[in-house]
């Protein structure tokens, strides 16, 4: 009797529990798909809220249309310009201060340590840190995107953690073959570290390309925009975005099916920033879920 | 610290890298234009503090500013208006932390659930996309909640116009009275898999002899659960419990700021926000002196969550 209680129970949860499950990850995807089918689909009738859960009036326009919007293949540069340099030269000199910060023999070791890994709990605050990067001429500046982030507190333990794990025999025998400091963290220490540089890249990539808050303190010249703050701006200025429209006459579409509305702008724009992100996560989801977890046991 | 090469061993190689200059000087060298960078972008910032002490306004060099003292910090107290701004700034701050912290156990729910799928597949997709939102950004959620929810041809307004719920389409993202509940849901529909990440790696770690010996004494699914599984997630809760308790008042600006617009800004405005906002009316100093007054306020409460953690658990969380 008992047992065929607890294992009804036990069906009842199953299935709210699958249906739960289910029904939250559908609501992560369903977005995605919900923007993709109305950016392809007749602009007139996503427009008016016609296209809900298949598309309707295939066509790809949307996507060439797009480009041609004055301002948007410099903001797609730009976006592209910080995350690869930016993530370089994070991960560069995370790597190499992670390396320097596990030679004991270095001159004031522990207090430059600290003093980079306290940065990671204090901050002067937001307004102090804008006008400090007035004052160093980095507003409308490109290099106010990159140099801030060449310091990663966080990247720095994760390597140098890495680093003492190594077994030390390996660059001691290259120092006794009488390489250097440099030499060192070239041949022996960097390639070893991959593991962990792989997994710091692909967060720094993804933070560069999703960062918007600095172009909105830093930025006021429109060629400094990123695509993430194109997008806000489109999203915040309806008005201005019709207007566009009009103006732009690459835009003026030969029939209505294609014709460009805010909302299938819009709709692109977001598209457009959204997909290399989709494209990348599943090849490196291991590595992301590494990430969390090493930073869970950093604790 | 896993001190691999003892003092003696250090000392011993030493020669073979020595040329010139010591190495521990050499190597100081090394480290020295990172640590200018960290002294320029971090530690600068807090020289800036002055400006909270000046009637600075943006264009006039801070040397032909009149020197204030703490007048912008007395007008906190002594200039009803400013005092009720803040006082409504403290509230949505206070509230947007407070709901985290009261839903803080979803991802907790989420492991448990997640690791009670049997099935191998399905267990894997639920993790795989529900960590997707994880990785776009604020702006793009809320371009994916104004597509959803806007008021003409949004998904939601359509199908409750059909469905005849209501006439006309609501504004959901231009509303003062609704905006913590939505939020809170926003950050949880972007974070919730993500944060599941970190349980679900200590449900992995529990001891599986654990699971049978309950099984051998005829403890249900349910029972297992709440006497091994959450006994077992209780000192990691406890330490992101710690870690949102020193981040009290640091909601971050992102969410906020892409989700802001004229109607909610009330309701919306936590401190991170709230600072950039009078900074952009040009009030620098005011700013200056909120932003000062943030960081002291959350070293505190980190320094607070940091002793709570030294005292309940004997290691610090720093």
């Amino acid at each position: 009797m008992r047992s065929s209680r607890l294992s009804a129970g036990s069906a009842v949860f199953q299935v709210v529990n699958y249906t739960f499950l289910g029904l939250f990850t559908l609501s992560c995807v369903f977005p995605f798909y919900y923007l993709f089918i109305n950016t392809i689909s007749d602009n007139s009738l996503s427009s008016t809220g016609y296209i809900t859960f298949y598309p309707r009036g295939v066509h790809f326009n949307n996507y060439i249309d797009v480009l041609k919007i004055s301002g948007l293949g410099q903001a797609a540069l730009v976006s592209l310009y910080r995350t690869v340099v930016g993530t370089l030269l994070t991960v560069g000199a995370s790597a190499f201060l992670g390396y320097l910060f596990t030679k004991r023999e270095m001159w004031g070791r522990t207090l430059s340590y600290r003093g980079v890994i306290v940065t990671l709990y204090f901050s002067a605050g937001l307004i102090p840190w804008y006008l400090t990067m007035h004052n160093l001429h980095l507003t409308n500046n490109y290099l106010a995107y990159v140099l801030p982030s060449i310091i990663s507190p966080f990247n720095i333990i994760l390597v140098k953690t890495y680093v003492e794990s190594l077994p030390a025999s390996l660059e001691e025998s290259a120092a006794i073959d009488g390489a250097g400091y440099l030499r060192i963290f070239g041949s022996i220490v960097f390639p070893l570290c991959m593991p962990i540089l792989a997994t710091i890249t692909i967060f720094s990539a993804v933070y560069q390309w999703n960062a918007f808050v600095d172009t909105a303190f830093l930025m006021t010249d429109t060629k400094y925009y990123t695509l993430q703050y194109l997008l806000y701006r489109y999203l915040n200025e309806a008005s201005s975005l019709a207007n566009l429209i009009k103006n732009s006459s690459d835009l003026s579409a030969v029939n209505v099916q294609s014709m460009q509305t805010p909302t299938s702008i819009r709709m692109t724009v977001t598209m457009i920033v959204v997909l290399p992100i989709l494209l990348v996560y599943p090849f490196f989801q291991r590595f992301f879920v590494k990430g969390i977890l090493l930073g869970a046991v950093k604790g | 610290m896993a001190a691999t090469s003892g003092k003696l061993e250090l000392e011993a190689q030493a020669p073979y890298f020595r040329r010139g200059l010591p190495n521990k000087y050499k190597l100081f060298l090394m480290a020295f234009p990172f640590l200018v960078v960290t002294f320029l972008f971090f530690y600068l910032p807090i020289y800036g503090w002055i400006y909270a002490f000046y009637d600075y306004f943006p264009g006039i060099p801070l040397s032909k500013t009149p020197f204030v003292g703490f007048k912008w910090f007395r007008t906190i107290a002594s200039n009803p208006i400013q005092t009720e701004e803040v006082l409504r700034v403290m509230k949505n701050t206070l509230a947007m932390s407070g709901l985290g912290i009261a839903t803080s156990f979803f991802p907790v729910v989420f492991a448990i659930l997640l690791t009670e799928v049997r099935t191998g597949w399905f267990r894997k997709i639920v993790q795989t996309l529900t960590t997707i939102p994880n990785f776009i950004s604020w702006i793009l959620v809320y371009s994916i909640a104004f597509t959803l929810l806007s008021v003409d041809n949004g998904l939601v307004n359509t199908l409750l116009v059909k469905l005849g719920i209501v006439d006309q389409g609501i504004n959901f993202l231009a509303s003062n009275s609704n905006v913590w509940g939505p939020m809170i849901l926003w950050y949880w529909w972007k974070s919730l898999g993500w944060t599941a990440i970190i349980y679900l790696a200590a449900i992995a770690g529990i001891d599986q002899e654990l699971y049978e010996a309950a099984e051998v004494d005829g403890a249900s699914r349910f029972r297992k659960i709440w006497h091994i599984t959450v006994p077992s997630l209780v000192p990691t809760f406890f330490v992101l419990l710690l870690l949102a308790i020193g981040n009290l008042v640091n909601n971050g600006i992102e969410q906020y700021f892409a989700f802001q617009n004229a109607m909610n800004k009330d309701t919306i405005e936590v401190l991170d926000l709230y600072v950039y906002n009078i900074a952009f009316s040009n009030n620098f100093p005011f700013a200056t002196v909120v932003s000062m007054l943030k960081s002291i306020i959350s070293v505190f409460l980190l320094f607070l969550a940091n002793g709570l953690s030294k005292w309940v658990r004997g290691e610090s969380i720093l």
